[in-house]
């Protein structure tokens, strides 16, 4: 059997001690100073990306293989975004055009990836626990950009930057989650860092799409949305599939709306200045109307998309360090 | 015919006569009351000599790991390929573990185990099956269960069922809980079991069958079974070690070696499976034997295949439960013997004259460390991967002959 886990003893592993992981694989299994550091890490893009400052070529000669199994736009290219500007030559693996199709198993890819000695490899996979399994097979670092309903830790990092920034703190805030968090890796990341952080989640779904026991891991649960927005302070939105809001788990998207949409009368039971947050992308008039989605002061949703880019850059500094034999972390 | 034996001088357990030191006779392959005239005589030293385990319901055969578990039966499961659903096959199956190693096939119920069709039950058994069953599977239509009852029931087989209500189990690989929501897996809530024993128990009752439900691992399906049994209903059930020793915790890392069929449970069904242990409620201890490659375990948690290796570790992890439990060895091995050969209605699990001289001689202090690299069946997938465990065959005879 081999080791699976990835928390071995301090002094084995590799990295500076502000941040002693190999991986980024989850947000489960790192301290709260550990997520902190990576958002003050990320603070220091952000200006240069809003202002197209001179480019930082710091991963200038490093590969960075983009793994996707799954199809994603959004994810793939602000991955893409983040290792070019800090110089690494990019490349994409989609799962349509690789021999995963063909039968090859996900180990023996892992293999093929490693083969082809890469600096870091970002991976998206349709099953949990995948990136692990590949990370515990490859001698270089690895980002999960996703993995089955298990972890999204990129999202969750970019998310929490996104309300440190708007909100001044993330301790004590009241984080209400609300949607499919059954089916979701965004939710789960993002309770584990927001928990993690002393931040008051709150949950809210049907039960129909709520993850069995989700109380264990420090959140309350609400069925009834108004309810849950009582004197929130960020409300994020998680999507909907289509194909579950048509009878699987839910009537039907109307009947979705009136329960669950974010609607400017159902905002209004959240404090005044509430942030509203959604990963992307948006069903529009569904789990939110366009009115609070496109709102100037309340809404953070593109400033997520540029948080999300410089939460991946500090994850591609932070992890290939070692490999660059950046002092304090060879 | 073989040689006669006389093992001298062994701690001898008997489901059925209990436990004494002395001395056992086998003669022309079966037990006997005196000592034949030239037997071999092999010294025992006080070591625990027991029937050969008879382990109801394994995957695939495996003779190597069966031999160093010391089984000597085994009821073997419908869903192999083909089914075992014609006579051609199920006769096969009997025959091929011969002599060493006895096979009892344990037919489809329903053809193809599809849960629709009736399959030839009959013409099965008389190509050597010794019950019928559902496989991994349940029989969703309580139409299609309660014909496939009333007509076991007219041939004086057992029907032997997976106890999972397979619209509530879906896709899951994980019972609904901490565990899985933390990890991201497909659950299904441990009712999925209750739900689908009450059902089997009741057109069971109704249609007066003998059934058997070869895992029952929570604590509502064990409430359910006392209750039944308390009303006369022909019912038996089994567990595997695996689901007394573990709960849903050590999915944690996505260790695939954990993902079994049932999945783990809480760890208050857990206990409820240990105090079921130990009042009676089980009467059937089983190996569940499932031997998986790196192929089928080296996947994400939710696409590798369910099932561990058993055979070779379950003497010793029962050993250590009944140690646990305080459950005495002649208790152990009607569990591990003499019930499971009672539901494939054949003579053995005993050690009085008459019954077939499959025994085995066992070191039941000796200590060995489970080691998945070194078992000896076809895969390692246990998820006992080192644990240190005691109790050991040193040898094995099955109708009087040893097996080397």
């Amino acid at each position: 059997m081999p080791d699976m886990s990835d928390h071995r003893p301090a002094t084995l592993i590799p990295g500076g001690a502000v941040f002693p992981h190999r991986h980024l694989t989850g947000i489960e299994g790192l301290q709260p100073h550990e997520i902190m550091f990576l958002l003050d890490e990320a603070e220091r893009w952000i200006m240069p990306n809003a202002e197209h400052a001179a480019p930082d070529k710091r991963l200038a000669g490093l590969t960075q293989i983009n793994a996707f199994f799954e199809n994603s736009t959004r994810t793939l290219l602000s991955f893409e975004i983040a290792g070019k500007r800090l110089g690494a030559d990019v490349v994409n693996m989609h799962a349509a055009q690789s021999s995963v199709k063909k039968g090859e198993t996900l180990i023996d890819t892992a293999m093929t990836l490693n083969a082809m000695r890469a600096d870091v490899i970002v991976i998206r996979h349709m099953s949990s626990g995948a990136v692990r399994l590949i990370a515990d097979k490859v001698d270089c670092p690895v980002l999960n950009a996703g993995d089955g309903r298990h972890e999204h830790p990129t999202q969750a990092l970019l998310d929490a930057l996104t309300i440190r920034r708007r909100r001044g703190a993330i301790a004590h805030q009241r984080v209400v989650i609300c949607g499919d968090l059954l089916h979701s890796r965004v939710a789960r990341s993002n309770i584990l860092a927001l928990t993690a952080l002393a931040a008051e989640v709150r949950v809210c779904a049907p039960t129909t799409l709520m993850p069995p026991a989700i109380e264990r891991m420090g959140v309350t649960a609400f069925t009834d949305f108004d309810a849950a927005l009582d004197g929130a302070d960020v409300v994020m939105m998680l999507r909907l599939q289509t194909e579950r809001m048509s009878g699987g788990y839910v009537p039907s998207p109307r009947e979705y709306r009136l329960r669950y949409g974010l609607t400017p009368e159902r905002l209004a039971r959240a404090k005044p200045d509430a942030l509203v947050m959604h990963p992307g992308p948006m069903n529009r008039g569904i789990e939110i109307d366009s009115s609070v989605a496109d709102h100037a002061e309340r809404s953070a949703i593109t400033e997520q998309v540029a948080m999300g880019v410089a939460v991946r850059m500090a994850c591609l500094d932070v992890l290939t360090r070692r490999a660059r034999g950046v002092e304090g972390w060879a | 015919m073989t040689a006669p034996l006389h093992f001298r001088d062994a701690r001898i357990v008997c489901p059925a006569g209990g436990e004494r030191r002395g001395d056992l006779y086998v003669t022309d392959g079966m037990i006997a009351a005196a000592p034949a005239e030239g037997a071999t005589v092999i010294d025992c030293d006080g070591l625990v000599l027991a029937p050969g385990i008879v382990d109801l319901g394994v995957a695939a055969i495996d003779r190597a790991a069966f031999r160093a578990g010391g089984i000597t039966r085994v009821g073997l499961m419908p869903d192999q390929s083909p089914v075992l659903d014609e006579p051609g096959i199920v006769q096969r199956s009997a025959l091929i573990g011969r002599p060493d190693l006895w096979i009892h096939p344990i037919a489809a119920a329903t053809r193809g185990l599809a849960g629709t069709e009736l399959a030839e039950m009959a013409i099965c058994e008389s190509a050597g099956a010794r019950a019928v069953g559902t496989g991994r599977r349940w029989i969703a239509d309580s139409g299609v269960m309660r014909r496939v009852l009333d007509y076991a029931r007219d041939l004086g087989l057992a029907l032997i069922t997976h106890a999972e209500d397979a619209g509530l189990t879906g896709d899951a690989v994980a019972t609904s809980g901490e565990t899985a929501t933390r990890l991201g897996l497909p659950s299904a809530p441990a009712v999925a079991e209750a739900l689908a024993i009450a059902r089997d128990l009741m057109l069971a009752e109704d249609a007066d069958a003998t059934i058997h439900v070869r895992q029952v691992t929570t604590a509502a399906g064990f409430d359910l079974v006392r209750a039944a049994k308390r009303r006369g209903v022909k019912m038996t059930c089994g567990i595997t070690p695996a689901h007394l020793l573990l709960s849903d915790i050590a999915m944690s890392d996505f260790r695939t070696f954990a993902l079994l069929s049932p999945p783990l449970r809480s760890e208050e069904d857990r206990r409820a499976a240990l105090a079921a242990l130990a009042d009676g409620t089980i009467d059937v201890l089983c190996s569940g034997h499932d031997p998986r490659g790196p192929e089928e375990k080296r996947l994400p948690y939710a696409d590798a295949s369910p099932g561990a290796s058993g055979a070779e570790t379950l003497l010793a992890l029962a050993l250590g439960l009944a140690r646990d439990q305080g459950l005495p060895l002649d208790r152990l091995f009607a569990l591990l013997a003499r019930n499971p050969a009672r539901v494939l209605g054949v003579e053995a699990g005993v050690l009085r004259p008459g019954a077939p001289g499959d025994v085995i001689l066992i070191d039941v202090q000796a200590p060995w460390l489970i080691d998945s690299e070194a078992l000896a069946g076809s895969a390692g997938n246990t998820p006992f991967d080192g644990l240190p465990v005691q109790g050991r065959v040193r040898r094995i005879f099955k109708g009087g002959r040893e097996l080397g």
